[in-house]
């Protein structure tokens, strides 16, 4: 198998308050290929957008980084904030959760896609990057280009700023996009329309794609892999469609038993009980443990390191029994 | 935004007629009769004098048709005679109005070009060496009283070093230059007067200072809490994940957003301190409006105090038209005269 486009091997982050350090994420591993979406899932706090911050490197000054960030082979922990810059908006896109904030509501849209250009190129002109913000706004399906270009964010509706920051997310052909909930903040009409639209990119210049998101019904669209996240850790790795059919962790089983489905009638959807742990109170053994309902003496005292079971990696000392009741309850 | 520029202009006389009004009941209804400062303690026993003083000043008629003939000849630019220097109070402040210009402009200049850098350092550098000696500077800055800062540095520069010249608004044995604007720094250049340029320069520049370090302590600490806010807006962030540079981020995304709080800030100190620099005026025997001001207050001269009211008045009507002005050609979300939820 060629080189993977984003490989992360036992990172961890921690931050330091208090004259204390906590490690908001621990020890993930995460590998993304050129031209497929891996999702990312987790509740908020799960350390998703952490790892995905601590990818570019633009987390807090008090954050530590541990591990190892390739990006086609090459290592960016250690680079410099220099080196950096040349990853950033360069090899790797960075798409925010909240357009409404993610635009500067002083510059135009095509200014702020402009910038992005010319950072990097100082061979091109203010006129041809202002034309190719034009170009890309086209790219992402925004009508009327050119007079778009010249408003303001404010004159923007929510889903088509989401679109102008996609644009400006690839205004120098990244070979990575991170997309951090995408369409976490927007209606879900508009939400079809931005995955739509990040497929769309990804199948045209072939790209990968890191989709973070705590909506595992997004995930299901267009993700081929995905990763679970839980307090920090990952818990379960998978293709889609395996995890899917039979998710081999509680915390996962818990998060699928509560979507609605369509096609399949259920008594009530049920929600998993109690909350994610602080990051400065992570039980110890399996940091679900508190939650699960398929907790024995083993989980309070030793946590579960991630294992091979049938195509799945997962995190849980009882996983056979886990992937047996799910299987089960595919086939009733 | 010009039809909502106009309908401010035209809407100034209506607001300033109501800063007449109150202006005009207050001094009236101070217990003091204005009579004897006009002819002194000793000839208020005289009634001769004493009736010939009211009428001369028209202080025997009725309040309401006092009121109504100082509106009458204010229309026509007269704003009455000063009590004290017996001089048209417009020329009084024609002469005056200049002197305070050119230095409280002066200290708008450099308060908000040192405010702005400070606060932008000690905002980057947040908890950091930097940032807190620029908040002692601008703390210092704010909080210290004019009449210990200005004799300190007269006492520093002037006295001891003998860098600067002392009080006054040029050499002693100079002689002012023909009134073009009134700005002594540019008339003198206007004539063609290098020396006169000079001693100008030079005597404006510690009043400036010590009035600018003023500004600079408030615009200072108005910056960097708001660069402090803006730098955590996602936008930031979104602009350092396109790979651009810290300066780039500090300046052409933080600054432009955090200034727009500050120009309320600078706006208002403006006008504040047209009336407001009498301590520097007074230290520096600079003659402006606010020295005018103390001493019509302190000699009971009605039609100066009114007339320093307008002229107060006046300047704070222009300064926040100015402000709505500049805050709608730096924020494209503000448009000037749109109807609110249009």
């Amino acid at each position: 198998m060629s080189v993977p486009l984003l490989e992360i091997t036992d990172l961890t982050v921690s931050f330091a308050a208090r004259g204390k350090a906590f490690q908001a994420v621990s020890g993930v591993d995460l590998t993304v290929q050129s031209g497929e979406v891996h999702g990312v899932v987790g509740e908020s706090g799960s350390g998703k957008s952490v790892t995905m911050l601590a990818v570019m490197q633009l987390l807090s000054q008090s954050a530590t980084i541990d591990g190892s960030i390739k990006l086609g082979g090459q290592e960016l922990t250690g680079l410099s904030d220099r080196q950096m810059r040349k990853i950033r908006g360069v090899r790797i896109g960075y798409i925010f959760q909240d357009p409404m904030t993610a635009l500067n509501p002083l510059l135009t849209v095509g200014e702020q896609i402009a910038e992005a250009v010319r950072i990097h190129r100082s061979d091109v002109s203010r006129w041809q990057a202002s034309e190719r913000a034009v170009e890309l706004l086209r790219l992402v399906a925004i009508p009327n280009p050119e007079k778009r270009a010249d408003q303001y964010p404010h004159e923007f509706s929510g889903g088509m700023r989401q679109r102008a920051v996609i644009a400006m997310a690839m205004a120098n052909e990244p070979d990575l996009l991170i997309a951090d909930e995408p369409t976490t903040a927007l209606d879900v009409t508009i939400q079809a329309q931005i995955m739509e639209l990040l497929d769309q990119l990804r199948r045209e210049k072939g790209i990968g794609i890191v989709l973070v998101t705590h909506d595992l019904g997004v995930v299901a669209g267009v993700a081929k892999s995905l990763s679970i996240m839980y307090a920090g850790r990952v818990v379960e790795r998978g293709l889609v469609d395996d995890v899917f059919a039979a998710p081999h962790h509680p915390y996962t089983k818990g998060l699928l038993e509560s979507l609605p489905q369509m096609d399949q009638r259920v008594q009530r959807l049920r929600a998993i009980a109690g909350a994610p742990p602080p990051i400065s109170a992570r039980p110890a053994g399996c940091p679900f443990h508190p939650r699960c309902p398929y907790v024995i003496e083993l989980c309070h005292s030793e946590r579960p390191v991630l294992r091979k079971v049938g195509p799945i990696d997962v995190a849980c000392h009882r996983a056979e029994v886990v992937a047996a009741d799910s299987g089960a309850l595919q086939n009733a | 935004m010009f039809a909502y520029v106009a309908k401010r202009i035209v809407a100034m006389p209506f607001l300033l007629l109501g800063v007449i009004t109150v202006a005009f009941l207050l001094t009236h209804f101070t217990a003091a009769d204005p009579l004897t400062s006009i002819i002194g303690e000793r000839q208020m026993n005289n009634p001769d004098v004493v009736e010939a003083a009211r009428q001369r000043w028209g202080l025997d008629r009725s309040l309401p048709e006092q009121y109504l003939v100082y509106l009458g000849n204010l229309v026509t630019g007269d704003f009455g005679t000063s009590f004290r220097t017996r001089q048209p109070v417009a020329q009084d402040l024609i002469v005056r109005l200049p002197a305070t210009l050119e230095l409280v402009i002066s200290a708008m200049i450099l308060g908000t070009v040192f405010g702005i850098t400070l606060g932008v350092f000690a905002a980057r550098s947040r908890g950091g060496v930097i940032d807190n000696l620029a908040r002692l500077f601008a703390l210092v800055g704010a909080s210290a009283p004019v009449f210990w800062s200005g004799l300190l540095v007269l006492f520093v520069f002037s006295v001891q070093l003998g860098w600067l010249p002392g009080p006054g608004r040029i050499d002693a044995r100079a002689v002012a230059p023909p009134f073009v604007t009134g700005f002594f720094t540019i008339d003198s250049l206007l004539a063609g007067d290098w020396a006169g340029f000079r001693s100008a320069l030079l005597h404006l520049l510690l009043p400036a200072s010590v009035l600018g370090w003023t500004v600079t302590g408030i615009v200072s600490r108005m910056v960097r809490a708001s660069m402090l806010d803006v730098l955590s807006q996602e936008y930031i962030l979104a602009a350092r994940a396109k790979g651009a540079s810290p300066v780039r981020v500090l300046l052409h995304h933080a600054l432009r957003n955090a200034m727009l709080p500050t120009l309320t800030i600078i706006g208002f100190s403006f006008a504040y301190l047209i009336t407001g620099a009498v301590l520097t005026e007074t230290i520096f025997a600079w003659p402006g409006i606010g020295s005018y001001a103390v001493s019509a207050a302190r000699g009971l001269d009605h039609p100066a105090i009114v007339g320093v009211t307008i002229v107060g008045g006046a300047a704070f009507l222009v300064s926040n038209l100015l402000t709505d002005i500049a805050y709608a050609v730096v924020d494209p979300r503000v448009k000037l005269g749109a109807k609110v939820g249009a």
